[in-house]
């Protein structure tokens, strides 16, 4: 089994997000980046893929900050290659571009199974597992929660909403958004990435720029929401908070003064 | 092109969800704009035509493979319409069927594309959109001005209420058969949800609590002022995820849709996700850290406390 896991790299949104000049962009210069948690949970899904029934991992990002550490770690997770795709430029990456880049990427790739993020926090013009699918004329079901493999199929569950859940036989090759890993992302220790980085072996692919986006779409600005509706801010100390708390709990007459 | 705007209008088991009215009435607003029509597409489900009153006419298929919610065979029956069509817009809901389709759509038809849209309107011949990007922190506006787009929309953006006035709808019945065969995928079975260990949708008090948790361990501490106030302790996704709590507390998208009187959120940060979940929530107090978390501008009262202090000091208070 030949799984491709492709990777993105997402401000970390714990951080205060500025605006570049031109204000249709975030800062990428100054801000942190880090691998979108889904996608997190699609490598962790393809490593247990490989634990239980063999194969190869393949990690596949875009030359985008940070990108370098997210592979090597996913090398040190017990991926088996890791490349990335140079050649296309700085700034945000459209989905429809990500996914076209990605669909000629596979077109030169043997592969049984691609698996990525259901989502990620900058999907402005759609979400990767789709655009990829009907981009590479593949069949892809989203915000999956668990992946088997049997034969020339993938039986997977996805998630209808509300806790309801399909069960689906996917023809292979196939592309998977997944929401869920089977398990918790593992972790890597120091001293094991510090290993992996210093063997190297991070390959770079260039990959041909092309535009795939229709140009009838055009980004205006960004802007951080109105704060009209802001809640108001309780302050003083722990006890004077807590009790403020508790006092607007008692006036919805939920628990006992 | 036309000035048509089309919905999905998705149903689970032959019920319409709300998400689907709350596109028809946008779609009325828009195509009375533009001077076109509101078409609705119903696949599966023939029965619900006549409830989707705001519309000027709805595609009704129906077919072996669309009795329940197969992503390929919507997928090809939505472009086999939408390319006789030609609306100039098509909205989804983000729900999973939204997910599967938007993006594939949009490629199909070489579409623009916009997604986690909050607000839309005319503007002359274009649309153009506001979508929430980077968990909420920012909002994007962008133009569409193609005689192609698709958006899709967050539900519980638009009132639903606008998309079930109406009259009678015209309604025509689409034979898709032949592009419905040799799916690659098939549905095998469908699983409702297991009753969970609490009822988290019946409480009148929740105390919820996500990512700012930081471990399993931690969950005790919340547990002690959940118990203290009688209320059961439900959780966003990543808690769940992580399996520090089970899949029968979650809240939003992929959980439960929760309407306490009150909803205390400890170490949530607001992803829309969770937000769509309990949106009709009475009374929403906030503890995060993170001063500009989207958590605040749902809530009605925040505090950026250390939730552990606050927890602590809440359960002294509610016990005093």
């Amino acid at each position: 089994m030949r799984v491709v896991v492709a990777l993105k790299q997402i401000p970390d949104l714990v951080e205060e997000l500025e605006l570049a000049s031109g204000g249709t962009d975030v800062d990428r210069e100054f801000l942190k980046f880090v691998l979108n948690e889904f996608d997190d949970q699609a490598l962790e899904e393809a490593l247990c893929l490989k634990e239980s029934a063999g194969g190869e991992v393949t990690v596949v990002a875009f030359d985008e900050p940070d990108a370098d550490r997210t592979l090597y770690t996913a090398l040190a997770k017990g991926a088996d290659r890791a490349v990335k795709l140079v050649g296309v430029g700085e700034g945000w990456l459209s989905g429809h571009r990500r996914a076209g880049l990605l669909a000629s990427f596979l077109g030169n790739a043997a592969f049984d199974l691609v698996l990525t993020g259901v989502q990620a926090a900058d999907d402005l013009d759609g979400q990767l597992p789709a655009l990829l699918g009907a981009r590479a004329g593949l069949p892809h079901v989203s915000v999956v929660v668990r992946v088997e493999l049997d034969g020339p199929r993938a039986k997977v569950s996805q998630e209808l909403g509300g806790g309801t859940v399909a069960e689906e036989e996917v023809q292979l090759p196939a592309v998977l958004g997944i929401q869920t890993a089977r398990q918790a992302p593992r972790y890597v220790s120091i001293s094991r990435y510090r290993e992996i980085q210093q063997a190297g072996g991070i390959e770079e692919v260039e990959i041909q720029s092309s535009a795939d986006e229709p140009d009838t779409y055009r980004l205006r600005r960004l802007f951080p929401p109105d704060t009209a509706g802001h809640a108001e801010m309780l302050t003083g100390t722990p006890a004077e908070v807590a009790e403020r708390i508790a006092e607007l709990i008692r006036s919805k007459g939920l628990v006992k003064s | 092109m036309s000035n048509d705007v089309l919905v999905l209008a998705e149903h689970q088991e032959g019920r319409l969800l709300e998400t689907s009215f709350e596109l028809l009435g946008k779609a009325r607003e828009l195509a009375d704009a533009w001077g076109g029509k509101v078409v609705a597409v119903l696949l599966g489900a023939p029965d619900a035509a006549a409830e989707l009153s705001a519309a000027d006419s709805v595609v009704s298929c129906e077919h072996p493979s669309l009795a329940g919610y197969n992503p390929e065979a919507y997928e090809r029956a939505l472009v086999e319409i939408l390319r006789e069509r030609d609306p100039r817009l098509v909205l989804f809901s983000t729900t999973t069927a939204g997910l599967d389709l938007s993006g594939a759509v949009s490629v199909h038809l070489r579409a623009a594309l916009v997604s986690y849209v909050v607000a839309l309107s005319a503007e002359g011949d274009n649309a153009l959109a506001t979508a929430r990007i980077y968990g909420g922190k920012l909002l994007a506006e962008v133009e569409l001005s193609g005689p192609r787009s698709v958006g899709a929309v967050i539900s519980g953006s638009f009132p639903a209420a606008f998309g079930r006035a109406g009259g009678t709808p015209e309604v025509a019945r689409v034979d898709l058969g032949h592009v419905l065969g040799d799916l690659r995928i098939t549905v095998t079975s469908v699983v409702a949800p297991e009753a969970g260990d609490v009822d988290i949708t019946a409480a009148e008090l929740l105390v919820s609590v996500g990512r700012g948790i930081g471990s399993k361990d931690n969950i005790e501490l919340v547990e002690e002022l959940a118990d203290a106030l009688g209320a059961p302790l439900a959780a966003s996704r990543p808690v769940v995820d992580q399996g520090w709590l089970p899949k029968s507390r979650q809240v939003g998208k992929s959980g439960h849709t929760v309407k306490p009187k009150v909803y205390l959120m400890l170490g949530i940060s607001g992803a829309p996700e969770h937000l769509e979940g309990m949106a009709d929530a009475e009374l929403v107090i906030a503890c995060n850290t993170d001063p500009a978390a989207p958590v605040f501008d749902v809530a009605d009262y925040g505090t950026t406390l250390d939730l552990f202090d606050i927890a602590d000091e809440l359960t002294r208070a509610v016990k005093a």
